[in-house]
């Protein structure tokens, strides 16, 4: 297959971007998007260009390292997937590509599409953990948790923290990735505990921040690529609101 | 925002069941308009109400300032298709329709109805009025873009509200967006039939009679 | 020859006893002088995070590094089944006595007994831990904590949270290390990759750092370095690794006089996706616990085999009679849950029979037919729904319908740097934890042991142990980043980048990182022989040429330039692939992962030389070109009776 990209180029943080374009060819349906830019690299590094830096790790769906913005879509064209798993035959033939980096104010681009996504970093820190120290804990098995508040704690803590609902919200909102911390955190009642205050601080630094606010267009939950529901917003609103009411 | 929001939505449940004894008789309506006149509670929720747009309409602004800060450099490509609605993305749009036609309807009818008891002077005939406004297609046109804009934003802005005061989880979210469709298809519908019921009986099926009927009853 | 530098300091007194025992016996500091300790964590992985969170929570002034974006890509997030803990909550009889005996007969009686005994016993308060800090994991009806089998085992002790373990535990532990970084105790450096060890009087005291976003050259001090960084899996190039994952702070200590211990122990999974073509980046791999309820199987008949490659007939047409479910043939007491290593051996004999099932050949099936039918498809779907959804999106074939196609890839190293009972190196105040350590894994990890082992190093062993050390150091002032060896040592790693930017040959990093592959997987691989190894080892040493005259690496070292850190990090694989070579070729038996094919059973099994290799082999840098020196560390066995592993019966 061969196919034409159209890539966001930007030597630094402080410099101005650009759109760049290229061809690549040879291109086997079975090769995954990041390995089709790898290809693109090295004939880019080959012809004494510079390569395209791109944000990956562990190229299995789970570190949240890589991103891009494909053709308009986080983790490009297709369902629950991060952008290492999408596959080239998910495209046609010829197809022109437009790849970008996660746009918010919130998270800098670093070079071409890599961006700094330390905010999230810093949500995290002003809540996001159950206040214990290690040692002095009792037996896992003393509070029973009803398989079921196990099971909605998992699937909000599935998160991987890739910033696919930052880039896809169009108000830049965070509010996704705070609610699956906090939801499965109060899901649990080891995290019940701080439940409220840990609401409230982390959408005290995620709004610090520069994220924008929620409006519920559920464009996040649709390109999560792990399917994280916004139900999850909804129990961040209520531990949020109770907070709030008994400032 | 989504306080004020459920509040204002409860306010068009009221209003438009008031427009609809429109419907039945202008007896009825004009009653209607002589409750809302005269009632305690009423009045003393005008200010509310106002208040309640007040709260509502700054909150959007803020909000919606707010949210343009968040993504300085625009994409090139936004895949449109994106599973959101096209309603929940354009809701400051349709508010901003909403409160264009929000200003016309006071002028025509507010301005020369409660303003005027505000005002101590004699309002003007209720019924009248809607005649007079709904006999001109253009009117009618402009009532019904407003009400299909309203459509939009409550059917987001119904579950949306919920959804931000936190009584919301999986199993709700569906039920609460398949109540918010059923909401604004009903206020929305209610809304729409009296331009249609006005317009078209004046002038296709000679409610003209019962015009001069109603006019004169009413005066 | 016995060296007198390898003192393991396994303290005396009986088993069970030996780490309590130890832990009275060793020195504590006092939380004032705490305060004035200044601690170095590379890595934020399982151990890393753990360590330093923990060492935070103490009151240490931390400082951790990690080269992503965020502490929170650490690989440790991709482990996918479990963790286990001898918890004995399913009442199978399982005990601590038994998880230690099987991971002591998983890694082929290759690892130190008293270290094994210690992580089984600190095993089950790592899940008390992991609950307390609301990790998610399983649970029954009746609100109990789940478990499942694992290869290895014969008993159900695997704590897991769906197909996302490592990922849930490592939550927990980034949480930790959050909490202690908001609370000042613990300071984060991201996008940070250490690139040297300095040593100050024979005492590790900081590092030099890259700053990979602005490429600046940073330095930091400390009383004490611990080094987190994981395995060396990648010098494969293709593994089950991240991309990102690499050996380099290891080859930087080994350089500066940390030995290096058992590099020929690479653990090879056999549950992976199966190689595509030649531009693959790497491996992914399908979770041991799909095991519990696949079956794996190749046809009996070379008919079929051809069938299926030129794509005739789909696998689900094979009848039930015509195939070979290989593992349950050879192993009937373990069936498909034999260690991976004997899995990965079983698969290789099959596919160099002219079984593998793909039209590379090699390949085989796993196949949960059986199991659907037994249990429903809901079911299974509930147990392994991400891991079927992971492979259809990667291979286009839905695993419910057919078989997937399996194949053993590189994924774990049991080598590392030598640490004694206390975690640390031969260089004093430098602690080697997790992944990065030699281990406690032997010749071959079990499957759910390396979050075990990551977070038995990070909270509940190291913390007590470093102590020990430091409380030697409380009247050390803190490090000076101006002192000579912090010159010197900059020095010498700016002449490395420039040198590495100043060669402009022809092929990218990658072209050779594939290379020495290939090489790799070739001769250092699943088998290996004398012959083998010699080539290798030659053949490493050409490629090693073929860097430093003709890689082209583009860009600047101010700026980000992920070019030229992969660059870095080749340096360092290559120098590893020559150690794990040489390391295989001097270990003349075969045992756990490694496997010379001069020393097998009749039936093709493993089969070890007690007598001259009961021994921990820990490598001496020698300097440039030079063959490092052989220190043997003897494995002594007190309590258990070291026999040949069965899996048999």
């Amino acid at each position: 297959m061969k196919f034409k990209l159209k890539i966001w180029r930007q030597k630094n943080a402080k410099a101005k971007g650009y759109f760049e374009d290229f061809d690549v060819d040879n291109i086997s349906p079975d090769t995954s998007f990041l390995e089709m830019l790898d290809i693109l690299n090295n004939n880019l590094i080959s012809a004494g260009k510079e390569p395209v830096a791109f944000d990956h790790d562990c190229r299995e769906g789970i570190c949240g390292m890589c991103s891009l913005y494909i053709n308009g879509r986080a983790h490009g064209p297709d369902e629950d997937i991060t952008t290492c798993q999408l596959h080239m035959r998910k495209f046609k033939d010829g197809d022109l590509i437009t790849v970008e980096p996660w746009r918010s104010a919130a998270f800098p681009v670093v070079k071409d599409l890599v961006v700094n996504r330390n905010a999230f970093d810093q949500i995290l820190q002003a809540g996001g953990f159950v206040s214990v120290n290690t040692g002095g804990v009792p037996d896992g098995n003393t509070i029973p948790i009803s398989k079921l508040d196990a099971d909605e704690a998992m699937d909000a803590s599935a998160c991987i923290g890739c910033g696919a609902c930052v880039a896809t919200c169009k108000n830049g909102s965070a509010m996704l990735f705070v609610a699956a911390r906090v939801s499965a955190l109060a899901k649990l009642p080891q995290g019940k505990v701080e439940a409220q205050q840990r609401a409230k601080a982390m959408v005290a630094k995620m709004d610090e921040l520069g994220f924008g606010s929620c409006t519920n267009t559920q464009a996040c939950q649709a390109e999560c690529p792990k399917g994280i529901s916004i139900a999850h917003i909804a129990r961040l609103n209520r531990e949020f609101l109770c907070a709030k009411l008994k400032d | 925002m989504s306080l004020s929001g459920l509040f204002l939505m409860i306010f068009l449940v009221v209003h438009v069941s008031l427009n609809l004894t429109a419907l039945f008789s202008s007896k009825a309506y004009l009653a209607a308009c002589e409750f809302m006149d005269t009632n305690l509670l009423v009045q003393v929720m005008v200010p509310v109400l106002a208040l309640g747009f007040i709260v509502h309409i700054i909150c959007s602004i803020i909000v919606t300032l707010r949210n343009q800060t968040a993504r300085p450099v625009k994409y090139l490509v936004v895949n449109k298709a994106a599973a959101s609605s096209w309603a929940s993305k354009n809701m400051f749009v349709l508010g901003v329709i909403v409160l264009g036609f929000l200003g016309l309807h006071f002028f025509h009818f507010w301005a020369k109805m409660q303003l005027q008891h505000i005002l101590g002077q004699e309002g003007a005939n209720a019924y009248n009025l809607l005649i007079e406004l709904f006999s001109k297609w253009y009117y009618c046109v402009l009532y019904i873009v407003w009400v299909i804009a309203l459509y939009f934003h409550i059917s987001h802005g119904f579950w949306s509200a919920f959804q931000s005061i936190g009584i919301n989880n999986s199993k709700w979210l569906p039920r609460l967006q398949i109540i918010a469709k059923i909401y604004a298809i009903v206020v929305t519908l209610a809304f729409i039939s009296i331009p249609i019921y006005f317009f078209f009986g004046i002038h296709f099926f000679g409610l003209q009679k019962l015009i001069i009927y109603h006019v004169q009853l009413g005066s | 020859m016995i060296n007198t530098q390898l003192q393991s300091k396994v303290p005396d007194g009986p088993l069970h006893e030996k780490w309590t025992n130890h832990k009275s016996n060793i020195k504590v500091v006092s939380p004032a002088n705490k305060r004035k300790l200044e601690i170095i964590v590379v890595g934020t992985g399982l151990g890393g995070a753990s360590a330093a969170a923990s060492l935070g929570e103490l009151g240490y002034n931390v400082k951790v590094f990690c080269i992503s974006d965020s502490p929170r890509r650490a690989h440790s997030i991709a482990a996918q089944g479990g963790i286990n803990a001898a918890k004995n909550y399913q009442n199978d009889n399982d005990s601590i006595y038994r998880l230690f005996y099987d991971t002591i007969k998983g890694g082929d009686y290759r690892s130190r007994e008293a270290n094994v005994y210690r992580l089984a016993e600190v095993s089950p308060l790592i899940i008390d831990q992991c609950v307390a800090q609301g990790v998610p994991f399983a649970r029954e009806y009746g609100g109990m904590l789940a478990n499942r089998s694992f290869g290895g085992a014969q008993v159900s002790r695997t704590f897991y949270a769906r197909g996302q373990t490592g990922q849930q535990l490592l939550l927990g532990a980034y949480a930790a290390l959050n909490r202690q970084i908001a609370s000042g105790n613990v300071k984060s450096y991201n996008r940070r990759e250490m690139l040297d060890l300095v040593i100050i009087d024979g005492q590790a005291k900081g590092i030099i750092a890259r700053n990979l976003e602005t490429g600046e050259i940073e330095r930091y001090g400390a009383h004490a370095v611990v080094i987190a960084t994981g395995g060396y899996g990648n010098a494969f190039f293709l593994s089950t690794n991240a991309m990102n994952s690499n050996g380099s702070a290891m080859i930087q200590c080994y350089k500066r006089g940390a030995f290096f211990a058992n590099p020929c122990y690479a653990q090879i999974h056999p549950t992976c996706i199966p190689v595509h073509g030649e531009q693959q980046s790497k491996l992914t791999l399908m979770s041991e616990s799909l095991r519990n309820d696949g079956r794996i199987w190749v046809p009996k008949k070379l008919e079929d085999v051809e069938k299926l490659r030129k794509k005739q007939i789909k696998p689900s047409q094979i009848a039930e009679a015509d195939r070979d479910y290989y593992l349950e043939r050879r192993y009937p007491a373990f069936g498909n849950l034999v260690p991976r290593d004997v899995a990965s051996r079983a698969a290789k004999e099959r596919c160099d029979a002219g079984f593998g099932v793909n039209e590379t050949g090699l390949a085989v099936f796993l196949d949960f037919s059986t199991a659907i039918e037994r249990l429903g498809q809901k079911v299974i779907a509930e147990r392994y729904g991400n891991l079927f959804q992971m492979y259809e999106k990667i291979t286009d074939v839905n695993p419910y319908k057919e078989p997937m196609q399996i194949y053993p890839a590189i994924h774990y190293t049991m080598g590392g740097i030598w640490v004694d009972y206390n975690l640390m190196t031969t260089i004093p105040g430098l602690y080697a934890i997790g992944e990065a350590n030699f281990s406690d894994h032997g010749g071959n990890r079990l499957g759910a042991s390396a979050l075990m082992q990551g977070l038995a190093d990070g909270y509940f062993v190291l913390p007590y142990t470093i102590g020990d050390y430091l409380a030697k150091e409380i009247q050390t002032p803190k490090t000076n980043i101006n002192h000579e060896a912090f010159n010197e040592t900059e020095k010498q790693i700016k002449e490395k980048i420039n040198k590495i930017l100043n060669i402009k040959g022809k092929q990218p990093v990658d072209v050779i990182h594939k290379k020495l592959g290939r090489i790799m997987w070739e001769y250092v691989g699943m088998a290996r022989n004398e012959n083998g190894l010699k080539k290798a080892l030659e053949l490493i040493e050409e490629v090693r040429n073929e860097f430093w005259t003709d890689v082209l690496v583009p860009g600047t070292n101010t700026e980000f330039n992920q070019e030229l850190e992969k660059a870095m990090r080749l340096v360092d694989f290559l120098e590893i692939g020559k150690l794990i070579a040489l390391d295989a070729l001097n270990r003349k038996e075969s045992c756990g992962g490694h496997f010379r094919e001069e020393m097998q059973t009749e039936d093709g099994e493993t089969k070890r030389d007690d007598e001259n290799y009961m021994h921990v082999a820990a490598w001496e840098y020698q300097g440039e070109n030079k063959t490092p020196i052989l220190h043997k560390e003897p494995l002594t066995y007190e309590t258990v009776h070291v026999s040949t592993r069965n899996y048999k019966d």
